[in-house]
């Protein structure tokens, strides 16, 4: 007799028919203490952080390191590349070393704050953007083309009009018989293992 | 559930009072909103789709055959001339920028203020604004001359030891529309990726399943991506309001900056950002209205939705018109004899009642001021009643004026100001070669075939957040328990009016 071993299992899944069910769901799921699960759901649910128990997100961190990276890019471009610093260099250091390429345009101050604004503003916005998508891209561990979710076939309606609790093998509080007792009560359907790839 | 199998209220009009009318009207279900969106990307295309695209792409072509002309012939084969070296290429320059800003504040600022009827419309709106971006960067990009240098405008060291001049307003246009084009690329996409996932769980072939797949960048809508996306577009959309606003400021400095009698004006900024909505929203409708007839989105794209685009038009319209007159106004009381000759003899004058009433003769661009009086100040004034309002045909006629009006501003600005200024032995008189024309086509031909392209390969409407604004997704949402009582059984029994989700 030939026995096949299964891949390694990833957790437990149930699909939920209803924002309202599913939230439900996740709330006593947040209350018994799982750490390692989650909900999948086609659009975002509102207050479903709070339910989950999540922190709040930190891509604005990244935001605004993005946003202080772009203005002070923009401060020191326009200064190095404008300004007439060089008597501000000590003697003792060789003048020509010193990158400062003044224009004279219009008998205007070689710099002023005025008309760099729009530049440290275009700039502070550029990589304010750029750090939220490395936030998101980061903190969603995206992209992500290969999870052990896609091997379960009733996911594919995650983006349609289903929602799931996926509850990981790695949570401490992971059984194969409780939990699905436990998704079972708590409303949800079509309960599955899920496994990694073979 | 026998409350979902009742008729729709007739009428829902002053229910309002009540409950707020549902944003997805004929009862719709999630699964209903996918299937929807999703088969217009997934079916074959249909016959008039081709001949669209084959007709606006030819159109489109006349963009490189035009440019490969002027690259290699000379800028001069554009009708440019001492004393106007600007003219069409601004304009459209100006126009096209404008047409985008519409997108962003659907996006943006709607999204901010928390009008969730944008949902329906906002992608496509976007993708206008990107669409227009890229016409609009063409003008600018090829006005410098020898375009092979265009690279000078940005900060890259070269041979030269010459860095850009940061103190002028061109540059900061640079900035400012490439970092508003990035964006608008990035704020597009980061709201594409969900529902990309949604066409790659539904594709059937391996080609389709991997395409989107690989942008849909493995998205499983699991929550703990959710909170991490809503928070980054929320910051997205709290960058992207200042941005759009400064764009079109910067845009208007181009002008507002220098000492030319009627460009020389305060107003300009917050004068151009009112334009910018005016003639984008404009743009939005004439978009909106066929894709809502070709493709049955009346569920979506309901009532409400044209009619609150008809008000900012309104609205913008008349912010407008107030600068048109005000700017005019302060022409005549500055008492400075130049901006006086701008306004009243280069553009006010015309040969039938000012004219005569000034006993001047008639600007030789009167028609194109008055072209653009009466689409962008009096065109938009009909939007006053609702009759006109719920008319989608005569809506759609009403907002070509402000398309064509709105490219009339922009021209009436930069040749009306320089045609005939200071020094009388320098006056002249633009008029397009077939160069301009051309390439000014070109670009609308361009527009369309990049939006055809659009509706063809992506989903046009925002179904996941479609489907976050329906009553059945809100967590409390119950549809046996009525949340009030309001005694009528229209609202009581309807599960989407009293099921409480706002």
């Amino acid at each position: 007799m030939q026995t096949t071993t299964l891949p390694k299992l990833y957790g437990m899944g149930a699909e939920f028919q209803s924002a309202k069910d599913v939230y439900e769901a996740a709330q006593k799921i947040r209350d018994l203490g799982f750490i390692r699960w989650d909900v999948h759901s086609p659009f975002p649910i509102h207050g479903m952080d709070d339910a989950m128990g999540l922190k709040r997100s930190r891509v604005s961190l990244f935001s605004i390191i993005g946003g202080i990276t772009g203005s002070l890019t923009a401060l020191f471009l326009i200064f190095i590349t404008s300004a007439d610093y060089r008597h501000l260099v000590p003697d003792w250091f060789p003048v020509t070393l010193v990158p400062s390429y003044p224009l004279i345009v219009q008998g205007k101050p070689f710099f002023a704050f005025e008309p760099s604004f729009p530049i440290f503003f275009e700039l502070t916005i550029l990589l304010t953007a750029f750090g939220t998508v490395l936030g998101l891209l980061t903190l969603g561990v995206l992209p992500r083309l290969n999870h052990p979710v896609f091997n379960w076939d009733r996911f594919s309606r995650v983006t349609d009009d289903k929602f799931f609790i996926v509850i990981e093998a790695t949570d401490p509080q992971f059984d194969e018989v409780k939990t699905r007792e436990l998704l079972h009560e708590l409303g949800g359907s079509q309960i599955s293992l899920i496994r990694h790839d073979p | 559930m026998r409350t979902f199998d009742l008729p729709a209220p007739a009428t829902t009009e002053g229910l309002d009072l009540i409950n707020r009318r549902p944003l997805v009207g004929g009862k719709r279900k999630f699964a209903w909103i996918t299937e929807h969106f999703s088969q217009i990307v997934e079916r074959k295309a249909p016959f008039w789709w081709w001949v669209a695209v084959l007709i606006t792409g030819l159109i489109a072509s006349l963009v490189p055959l035009t440019l490969a002309y002027q690259v290699s012939t000379g800028v001069g084969v554009w009708g440019l001339n001492n004393p106007v070296f600007w003219a069409w290429d601004i304009t459209n320059f100006v126009f096209w920028i404008g047409i985008g800003h519409a997108g962003t504040l659907i996006s943006a600022i709607l999204f901010l203020t928390r009008q969730k009827w944008r949902t329906a419309v906002n992608r496509s709106a976007e993708a206008m604004t990107i669409f227009a971006v890229i016409c609009a960067g063409i003008f600018p990009a090829f006005h410098v001359g020898r375009v092979w240098f265009a690279w000078w405008l940005f900060p890259i060291p070269n041979a030269n030891v010459i860095w850009q001049n940061f103190k002028s307003p061109l540059l900061w246009d640079v900035f400012a529309v490439s970092t508003y084009f990035t964006v608008s690329l990035i704020f597009w996409y980061i709201g594409l990726v969900p529902d990309l996932a949604t066409i790659r769980d539904r594709a059937t072939s391996k080609i389709k399943k991997f395409l989107y797949g690989l942008f849909a960048l493995g998205w499983r809508g699991s929550n703990r991506q959710w909170s991490h996306y809503e928070k980054a577009y929320l910051i997205l959309a709290g960058i992207s309001t200042p941005l759009v606003l400064s764009v079109h400021s910067v845009v208007s400095f181009d002008f507002a900056t220098s000492v030319i009698p009627g460009w020389h004006t305060t107003i300009f900024p917050p004068y151009f950002v009112a334009g910018a909505i005016f003639g984008g929203f404009a743009m939005v409708l004439t978009l909106l209205i066929p894709c809502r007839w070709i493709f049955n989105l009346k569920d979506v794209v309901t009532d409400k939705h044209i009619d609150n685009m008809c008000k900012i038009v309104l609205l913008t319209g008349t912010i407008v018109g107030y600068a048109y007159l005000m700017e005019l106004f302060i022409a005549i009381y500055s008492g400075n004899p130049f901006e006086q000759w701008v306004f009243l003899r280069n553009r006010v004058a015309d040969p039938f009642i000012f004219g005569p009433l000034m006993n001047v003769p008639p600007a030789p661009y009167w028609w194109a001021y008055w072209a653009m009086m009466i689409s962008n100040v009096i065109a938009p004034q009909f939007f006053w009643f609702k009759k006109i309002r719920k008319n989608l045909l005569l809506v759609l006629i009403i907002v070509m004026f402000p398309n064509v009006g709105m490219w009339y501003e922009r021209f009436v600005i930069i040749a009306t100001s320089i045609h005939r200024d200071f020094v009388t032995s320098s006056w002249g008189y633009f008029s397009p070669t077939w160069v301009d024309i051309g390439l000014f086509v070109g670009t609308i031909g361009l527009f369309t075939f990049l939006f055809l392209l659009f509706i063809k390969f992506l989903p046009m409407v925002t179904m996941f957040e479609v489907k976050a604004v329906m009553a059945e997704a809100d967590p409390h949402y119950d549809p046996k328990k009525k949340t009030k009582k309001t005694g009528d059984p229209l609202v009581d029994n309807n599960p989407q009016l009293s099921g409480g989700a706002h």
